[in-house]
């Protein structure tokens, strides 16, 4: 590629980069600018909700009004630091769980005959395309404490009493496994399907033993594949609004409905501002973990 | 390889069960005569009838579904747009930048980009004056905003895996580049094209959380009726919709699958 490009090669990468890139510049990156810019105002009863930044106060003087009090309440409240906690922990344990459930899956298709391959990740696919909500508000109707599973369970005789799920953490565990659960397969099917099978036939040659060459080959080549579906099912979790509150107790403390809270009930902005801004601070290590393997796996060997 | 070992496929069943079960269970109950979504008291098409009447859920589908066409058709031409970026343009400058604005919106939980774009549209609508009040134009930029990411993905797959002896020949022959690309190119992934639309209008009709933080007063989307609808209790109309969108769902899935098995047919006749 020693020809200089056509001109027509400079507009289309003018049009090929740039448009996206504005669209996402504009609606995407700077809408966080102007978040932390509202997490430093005050709640105000005026339309928009909170105070200006600056103001001319006359004689040209500038006025800059910067509240810190958010992020100050949001130390010095435990609710807080609670939620936060508590949203990392529900991520981290769901995360392992469509782990647990997600790889023997993605391995079983990975190596299931080719002709029937195809439509295993298709059932795995299809799920998504039926709405999300409807999905978790089945998981109402099977849970409650005269649902459907505890009716089942009281039937075949191995509970007396039935269980309480529904508005419980267990609840919240399920729902999001179940939801999430395809985002774990997928990135760990692609990954296991380019796998090289001479190399665990070399393995086999020299007399090693399927569990063996499993722990040893196929375990840690498939490793890029575990991050990218953990970061896709962790990242997102933490954040998870309409899970906990249709199947968590009223009272979970989950970062995603508090800040749905401070924003619709209680209309502070500023604070729901503070809260975006501290779960992005969070999410920030996982996404660059996630975003360097990405193209670690789309530039390496195929 | 070839011997299935019954653990492994002890593990899968559990899985699909686990999976489809759910919506099994969704189906059957909206056939249900009773309230009560867990007893069942015989077959009847009843909730189907009143979700027909239902204007209110009706008149937000019809919001939903408008809103979907936009976003699915703004998104895959600006998914296609960075997906050539991405596999055409090689390392330009910017290119991390781009990528991590390409994958963020994928993982972003919902509740910061719904805030952070209703903070920008109220930003703006202060000092432009633009978007005046909030609803349809808004919702669908939103949309597009995360959509395009997904459609980038699925084109840009497809992209790196054409085969590119035939843009080449087109290009030997003396096609100019904007030809080939019309003529050869969008021909050959037409068919990302098209399930990245499908994508694209099944992401923004399902969307509750974004859509709440940008829409206005007047603008209800379908999610937001089915949400307030499932915070008062469980209620068969709910089955009934789910249904109908399982069963579009799998009709569409046979009509793409079996177009699909259609071409080879075709490509070989012609080759005949």
């Amino acid at each position: 590629m020693t020809v200089p490009p056509p001109p027509s090669h400079r507009l289309s990468r003018l049009v090929n980069i740039g448009i996206p890139y504005l669209w996402l510049g504009l609606f995407f990156l700077l809408p966080f600018a102007i978040v932390l810019r509202i997490t430093i105002a005050e709640p105000a009863l005026a339309q928009p909700p909170y105070t200006a930044l600056w103001e001319w106060v006359g004689d040209g003087m500038l006025q800059i009004q910067v509240n810190l009090q958010n992020f100050i309440l949001i130390w010095e409240d435990d609710i807080y630091l609670a939620a936060l906690l508590n949203s990392l922990w529900v991520a981290f344990i769901c995360t392992v769980f469509c782990l647990l459930l997600g790889y023997p899956m993605a391995y079983a298709i990975a190596t299931a005959p080719e002709r029937r391959r195809m439509l295993l990740l298709m059932l795995i696919i299809l799920p998504f395309w039926t709405s999300f909500l409807i999905r978790v508000y089945a998981w109402i109707g099977i849970l409650k404490t005269n649902g459907l599973l505890n009716n089942f369970l009281l039937w075949t005789g191995l509970i007396d009493t039935p269980l309480h799920i529904l508005h419980t953490q267990s609840a919240v565990y399920i729902g999001v496994v179940y939801s999430y659960l395809p985002f774990m397969i997928l990135p760990l099917y692609a990954n296991l399907t380019r796998l090289d099978p001479t190399l665990l036939e070399a393995a086999a040659d020299l007399g090693c033993r399927p569990i063996r060459a499993f722990l040893r080959v196929t375990l840690p080549l498939s490793m890029a594949g575990i991050v990218a579906g953990s970061m896709l099912v962790f990242i997102p979790v933490v954040g998870e609004f309409v899970i906990p509150d249709l199947l968590g107790s009223p009272g979970s403390l989950m970062i995603g409905k508090l800040l749905w809270t401070e924003f619709f009930s209680n209309k502070d902005w500023p604070l729901a501002a503070s809260l975006a801004i501290l779960l992005l601070a969070l999410l920030v290590v996982p996404f660059v973990l996630m975003q360097r393997l990405q193209t670690r796996i789309e530039e390496g060997p195929a | 390889m070839k011997r299935r070992s019954w653990p492994l496929l002890g593990v899968l069943i559990f899985g699909y069960a686990f999976l489809y079960v759910p919506i099994l269970l969704l189906i059957l109950y909206s056939f249900n005569e009773s309230r009560l979504v867990t007893v069942w008291s015989g077959f009847s098409f009843k909730w189907y009838g009143e979700l027909l009447h239902n204007r209110q859920l009706l008149d937000a589908a019809w919001l939903s579904v408008r809103i979907a066409a936009v976003n699915a058709t703004v998104a895959v031409v600006l998914g296609t747009l960075a997906a050539n970026a991405l596999t055409r343009h090689g390392r330009f400058r910017g290119r991390t930048g781009f990528e991590l604005l390409l994958t963020a919106p994928l993982v972003m939980p919902d509740v910061i980009i719904g805030l952070s774009l209703l903070l920008l549209f109220v930003a703006m609508q202060q000092t432009i004056g633009w978007p005046n009040g909030r609803g349809f134009t808004t919702i669908a930029i939103a949309h597009i905003t995360f959509s395009m990411a997904y459609v980038t993905v699925v084109v840009r797959s497809r992209l790196a895996r054409m085969d590119a002896s035939l843009e080449e020949a087109a290009m030997d022959l003396g096609a100019r580049p904007l030809t080939v690309y019309l003529r050869i190119t969008l021909p050959l992934i037409a068919p990302a094209l098209l399930s990245g639309w499908l994508l694209a209008f099944t992401l923004s009709l399902d969307d509750l959380v974004i859509a709440s933080f940008v829409s206005g007063p007047g603008s209800t989307t379908l999610p937001m009726v089915v949400y307030s609808s499932v915070r008062m209790g469980v209620s068969p109309q709910i089955n009934a919709l789910a249904t109908l969108i399982v069963a579009i769902v799998a009709l569409a899935v046979i009509i793409a699958g079996w177009s699909m098995r259609q071409k080879p047919d075709r490509a070989q006749k012609r080759g005949a």
